[in-house]
């Protein structure tokens, strides 16, 4: 029996994935399990097991080639055995062919990155699925009204009408603003309009300069960024904290943290507020849902981490609240180095609740983050700088003191938080730190 | 234009070929003197006498034989079968010659014959005068099959019946001989065979279905239209040789499918639209596709509440939409 190899789906909001090199070439035999290919996403870089033993009967994608998840690549099989003709589909090359674009929305991307608000779609009928495909419909985003919750044709029909009313400054702008072939940092108008407009093949304007194509990891940065622009009511809230008591605490720590394996930086500090804060205001760490807010039962941690140029990634501490300051310290350093080595497991860029970005690390003060979607809010940490401050006496005179500063901006999703609730939050994160003890 | 009966838009037809062609005559049971038992050669007998409408033995076999070999001599008989119930005798004159001739003779011979039979129960006639037998017949090619549900369509229908080159079974709803009224164009007018007619538009669900149960499925439909379902009902007109771009074309839209006959289910001509739909419209539909007919026993029964379970009625009818529009 002849078995395929697929591309597997690498993360959640990963559509696609470059076959980087195979490991072994048609003809040769390959044990099950044993590592096959390898490939790379926008989040990892991964081996792929063969699923069976046997020969490697034909290798369907070259290396080099980008495919969307759930493509065949290859097969494997007894010498000699034949190929099913017919079930095998045909690769899509997204690089090489322009008109093939990653079967995803917006919406849909918002909502591969959160397993957990799928639900099942139930019995689909052949006209259902036709035009799910035709039109690029998610179909856990379409409401059912047909016998036990089933999505009906004319579900579909109104959800495709409701579709095409929510973008129609989109369509009356389109020819004035860009053509497709200057936009790559939009969406396909294919998935905006749901039909294929005239190819377009020369840019409007003619270009100059050095044309530099977007890596897999610097397109889905892109379209998460915009996606979640499009998603959430983004509002920036911004207070200082005080560092004297947490730079005290890691000056007295930082070789007993080390003497077990732990680099303490700063990261882990702030990570320990933003735990406390969250575990007090639990509206923080959810998820807006269409049936309701969903408030996550455990705190799962992303940070954000730089991998050069290329882009960044945001490994996720998983269950961070169970975490000591030495547990946190351990895992950011582990993840770190292995977010800037692409080494992360698929499972660890996945399933984030808050998030936390260190922009200070470049000198920034104060930055307004994009939500991380699904996500309610972002964490921005400004960079560490001893300013002066005015701090009022044991006996309520004023005086100037020389403190380490932070400022810290919480973007939040409006639609979830209000203001208040927000700066609560912010103001316990500010309170943890300025009266950091472990 | 006058609003007739159907019985009256059959005998129109039927005067007017007499007329018009005098190789057209009728031979049957007590077609000539009586009338015919439910009056649909009326008067034909005094007009075009005993020649032309010919009062048979009790002998079917007989009839559509005669019928056939005066087809082949060149007339245009119309063979009437007092109830469809008694047309099993004919059988191997309709399958084995009729149906097969023109093809045997490659053409050279053909039986330009009409067969009428008043069909279908809801009369009280029990078991001997009540059945419905298209499914025999639409399964044989050679033959034409040909069911009207209203005046007007009955009239053009028969009348181009007549002048088809092929033999042309055509089965009168008889329990609508005289309960469906409607008007009929005046003067010359023809309803082509093989055609059928979208009766009324919808776009929630398509009800296919012809003859006695097509005037109960525009009950139905506007029974449902209270509660909000449009229902697009096909009237076939012709099973034999079926229209099946109008039948696709309406299920591709509505994406849900409710065949209608009084027929019983099992290898009834409810299968062979349902088998159509399956094949070339499965990507376009939304719903499994539903059939309504007659329960699966030998005969509709004599008894009134008995006949009541088997027939078809509105209210079945709208049942069987409703659900098909919840799913």
């Amino acid at each position: 029996m002849v078995t395929q190899v697929v591309m597997p789906q690498l993360g959640e909001s990963v559509v696609e994935g470059t076959v980087t090199k195979w490991l072994k070439q048609k003809g040769e035999s390959v044990q099950e399990m044993e590592a096959l290919l390898e490939v790379t996403t926008d989040k990892v870089d991964t081996e792929i097991p063969s699923p069976a033993s046997g020969m490697l009967l034909e290798i369907l994608v070259p290396e080099g080639t980008t495919v969307q998840a759930g493509t065949v690549l290859a097969w494997i099989g007894e010498p000699g055995e034949e190929i099913p003709q017919g079930a095998v589909p045909i690769a899509q090359d997204l690089q090489t062919k322009p008109e093939s674009i990653p079967q995803r929305s917006e919406v849909e991307s918002g909502l591969v990155m959160a397993p957990s608000l799928e639900r099942q779609v139930g019995f689909i009928s052949p006209v259902v699925a036709r035009m799910a495909k035709e039109h690029q419909i998610d179909l856990t985003q379409v409401k059912g009204s047909g016998q036990g919750g089933r999505i009906t044709k004319k579900d579909l029909l109104a959800y495709l009408e409701a579709r095409q009313k929510q973008e129609p400054a989109a369509v009356a702008a389109q020819p004035i603003w860009e053509t497709p072939a200057d936009g790559d940092l939009f969406r396909p108008t294919e998935l905006v309009f749901g039909q294929p407009l005239p190819e377009v093949t020369a840019p409007t304007q003619p270009l100059s300069g050095r044309l530099i194509p977007f890596t897999t990891m610097r397109k889905a940065i892109a379209e998460h960024m915009i996606a979640s622009k499009h998603t959430s009511a983004h509002v920036t809230t911004v207070m200082e904290a005080d560092l004297s008591r947490v730079v005290a605490h890691r000056n007295a720590h930082l070789s007993e943290f080390a003497q077990q394996g732990a680099k303490l930086t700063y990261t882990a500090y702030f990570a320990a507020a933003a735990i406390a804060a969250l575990k007090a205001h639990p509206l923080v760490n959810s998820s807006f849902t269409a049936e309701g807010l969903l408030i996550h039962p455990q705190i799962n941690l992303g940070i954000a981490a730089s991998v050069g140029e290329e882009g960044l990634i945001v490994p996720v501490i998983k269950h961070a609240d169970s975490l000591s300051l030495l547990g946190l310290a351990r895992a950011i350093n582990d993840l770190a180095q292995r977010a800037r080595t692409r080494q992360l497991k698929p499972d660890e860029v996945r399933g984030g609740t808050f998030t936390i970005t260190n922009h200070g690390v470049g000198g920034s003060l104060f930055a307004t983050p994009i939500i991380n979607q699904p996500q309610c809010a972002i964490l921005g940490v400004g960079v560490i700088q001893k300013r002066v401050v005015v701090i009022e006496d044991e006996f309520g005179n004023d005086a100037l003191a020389i403190r380490p500063m932070v400022y810290l901006s919480l973007t939040f999703d409006h639609r979830i938080l209000d203001g208040a609730a927000a700066d609560a939050f912010l103001a316990k994160v500010v309170e943890r730190l300025e009266n950091f003890s472990a | 234009m006058p609003e007739i009966t159907l019985i009256e838009a059959i005998r129109q037809a039927m005067d007017e070929e007499l007329a018009r062609d005098e190789r057209v005559f009728i031979v049957g049971e007590d077609v000539g003197k009586r009338g015919g038992v439910f009056r649909a050669t009326q008067g034909l007998y005094e007009k075009y006498g005993p020649k032309r409408v010919i009062d048979s033995p009790l002998a079917e076999l007989s009839i559509v034989g005669v019928g056939i070999g005066a087809a082949l001599y060149g007339m245009r008989p119309i063979c009437e079968i007092q109830f469809a119930d008694f047309i099993h005798p004919a059988f191997n004159q309709i399958v084995n010659e009729a149906a097969k001739m023109c093809y045997r003779s490659n053409g050279e011979w053909t039986v330009p014959m009409v067969i009428r039979a008043p069909y279908g129960g809801g009369i009280g006639g029990g078991l001997y005068h009540s059945q419905s037998v298209e499914a025999f017949f639409a399964h044989v090619p050679g033959l034409k099959v040909v069911i009207p549900s209203n005046p007007a369509d009955a009239k053009g229908l028969l009348k181009a019946a007549v002048r088809d080159p092929n033999p042309v079974l055509y089965f009168e709803p008889k329990k609508g001989y005289r309960l469906i009224k409607g008007e009929v164009p005046e003067g010359e007018y023809l309803v082509p065979l093989g055609k059928a007619r979208v009766s009324r538009q919808g776009e929630d669900l398509t009800l296919i279905t012809y003859g006695m149960t097509h005037y109960y499925a525009l009950k139905a439909a506007q029974m449902v239209a209270a509660e909000g379902i449009e229902t697009e009902v096909i009237d076939l007109r012709t099973l034999l040789p079926i229209d099946r771009e109008t039948i696709l074309q309406s299920v591709k839209k509505t994406a849900r499918a409710l065949i209608v006959h009084e027929d019983n289910l099992t290898g009834g001509y409810g299968a062979e639209i349902a088998a159509i739909l399956a094949e070339q419209a499965f990507m376009d539909l939304d719903a499994p596709i539903k059939r309504l007919a007659g329960p699966d026993v030998p005969a509709v029964p004599f008894s009134h509440p008995m006949q009541d379970w088997f027939m078809p009625n509105a209210e079945k009818i709208a049942a069987a939409i409703r659900e098909l529009a919840a799913f």
